[in-house]
């Protein structure tokens, strides 16, 4: 038996976030899977050309409207909710669009949402951090309900390139709200790779002392092609924008590689690294809990250590 | 019910007079500082004798609350919390850090967001508040739903992981952490607004204010006397540590660590 899965496609207007690829790696883990992605957009061809190649996608439904210039939850919701009738699951990524969006989504269908899916025991069955991830709960939906879910990303690798599935054009008939409008959004711009599908990351935490010490973990992130991340404190402090925040209330990563420099390692900041392949730490304070977690620790101080790992590299 | 363009239910009889309010709902949960550890049968985790605290996110909410009373933009705060007997002792830290009055809706067991949505919507019928302030997580269940399924029952705007909120005349501009960075969003009021950690930094309670506080009026209600059933949707299964890393090796310089990398394939 065929069990109807839809994705809600993550984009901005011309790329599909890298997210989508592992919510298909997700689905895919539930025996029976027909998996439908739905890319709401202005235009979604390109993005819907992109998302028609991920392995196991069987279709791709876009729906088209001026609305959907701007990824508004109150504005996609009801679309989404519209379109998910013959689906018994509806899944989107844990990232900011997704958690926004599907929660909205989990209300309009009255369907209750697994917030974090790490892994798929069954159709119903899930297993999903909560504390900070200092515990694993499974959770069994009740029979017969619709299953909102959001993926954390962190846990599925991507679905690989495959077979390009049909794209079709829906239709949904709601009521476009008119009551949430999009200002601006200031994005750091950045050459760097994408913090959350980097396969490196270096990080820094407070000891970095300002946004000027950054600078050093900066140009090794450039000679290495990682993505740059930060703990919480460092961007309570200003030395960094919230778009770098990697943990609990941030970012949850699964990179190759990840250094952290100058982090002390606070629970809800490993909670976003604990998928990391490799842990590097570098601090001061060899007591510091970042080392209990470390691949590879070094106690020193990070402006000599820094400088020095770049020119060898 | 409320389906994809769902309206309200009729205002209660209990409707309160027209008034500039704030709902702030908060949850109690394990202290932010506790270690938290996974019972040896599977079956929860520890919370006999542990610290028990207001949601940290929620506590930032009430914060934002009392920041537009005191600036003027709001006659009341009101907090509600939905919990069994023991919650009161938040409520009554939150009436200490300047909230006006407390709401509990008195509720033993599992409460899953849908429900305290359904609370929620319920207590908005009777207070008509302008603007309904929560945290956009737990930190004990982490589902961060409740704000947006409340916003999608109630057929109003959401505008979660704020970071800035400014109230203009029936709107509200709200900048937002997301990952692409700072989003602005402006939204009709009433709205629901869920709270990042960067809004504010809640205040200390006073000693004086923890005397005050025991004057305010807390109410208590039922979830029956709400007409909201405590639905249980997601069973539980069992909880379970999360696997461990283990400790790993200390290098002595960075000659030594760049060498460690190379050796891995990592450079």
């Amino acid at each position: 038996m065929s069990i109807k899965i839809l994705i809600v496609a993550e984009h901005d207007g011309a790329k599909l976030n890298p997210s989508i690829a592992k919510c298909v790696t997700c689905a895919r883990a539930i025996d029976g899977a027909d998996i439908t992605l739905v890319v709401c957009a202005v235009n979604a061809a390109a993005v819907a050309g992109q998302a028609a190649q991920l392995a196991g996608v069987n279709r791709v439904l876009t729906i088209e409207n001026p609305a959907n210039e701007h990824a508004l939850a109150a504005v996609l919701a009801p679309q989404i909710a519209a379109l998910a009738g013959p689906y018994s699951h509806v899944f989107g990524p844990s990232t900011t669009f997704g958690k926004d969006l599907m929660a909205r989504i989990s209300g309009l269908l009255d369907a209750p949402q697994v917030s974090d899916i790490m892994a798929v025991e069954s159709p119903t069955r899930f297993r999903r951090p909560i504390y900070a991830g200092n515990a694993i709960l499974t959770v069994e939906v009740a029979a017969g309900l619709k299953v909102v879910g959001t993926v954390r990303t962190a846990s599925f690798q991507a679905a690989a390139a495959g077979t390009p599935a049909p794209i079709e054009k829906a239709t949904v008939s709601v009521e476009i709200p008119q009551h949430t409008r999009f200002v601006s959004v200031s994005a750091g711009r950045s050459d760097r790779p994408d913090l959350q599908s980097a396969a490196r990351v270096i990080s820094g935490g407070r000891a970095l002392g300002s946004a000027e010490g950054f600078k050093i973990l900066y140009a090794l992130a450039d000679k290495l092609g990682a993505a740059v991340g930060a703990s919480r404190a460092a961007v309570d402090a200003g030395y960094a924008p919230n778009e770098m925040q990697v943990g609990q209330t941030g970012k949850i990563i699964a990179p190759e590689l990840y250094v952290a420099i100058g982090i002390s390692g606070a629970i809800q900041h490993l909670t976003g690294i604990k998928d990391a392949r490799t842990i590097v730490a570098i601090n001061k304070d060899a007591e510091a809990p970042i080392f209990e977690v470390a691949d590879i620790g070094l106690v020193g101080d990070l402006f000599q250590i820094v400088p020095e790992i770049e020119r060898l590299i | 019910m409320h389906g994809v363009n769902g309206r309200l239910t009729r205002p209660s009889r209990y409707t309160a007079a027209p008034m500039k309010r704030i709902l702030v709902g908060i949850k109690r949960v394990v202290d932010y500082n506790v270690r938290i550890r996974v019972k040896p049968d599977g079956s929860g985790v520890i919370t006999d004798g542990v610290k028990m605290s207001i949601n940290p996110f929620d506590e930032i909410a009430l914060e934002e609350a009392l920041r537009i009373k005191e600036r003027g933009g709001a006659e009341e705060v009101v907090v509600v919390t939905v919990g069994p007997a023991d919650c009161q002792q938040q409520l009554r830290t939150a009436l200490a850090m300047g909230a006006d009055r407390a709401l509990h809706v008195q509720a033993d067991g599992v409460i899953e967001p849908l429900v305290t949505a359904r609370v929620l919507l319920k207590l908005i019928e009777r207070e008509q508040p302008l603007l309904v302030i929560l945290g956009k997580q737990a930190i004990d269940d982490d589902n961060g739903q409740t704000g947006q399924l409340l916003a999608a029952l109630w057929n109003r705007p959401q505008a979660t992981y704020a970071s800035k909120l400014e109230l203009q005349a029936g709107t509200a501009r709200v900048t937002r952490e997301v990952d692409a960075g700072l989003e602005t969003l402006d939204v009709d009021l009433p709205a629901v607004i869920t709270t990042d950690l960067r809004l504010n930094e809640p205040r200390y309670v006073k000693l004086p204010d923890i005397m005050k506080a025991k004057k305010k009026p807390l109410d208590t209600l039922t979830l029956s006397a709400l007409g909201v059933e405590p639905r249980v949707q997601l069973k539980a299964v069992n909880w379970s540590p999360p696997a461990q890393r283990q400790k790993g090796v200390l290098v002595k310089d960075a000659a030594e660590l760049v060498a460690a990398l190379r050796q891995k394939g990592l450079l």
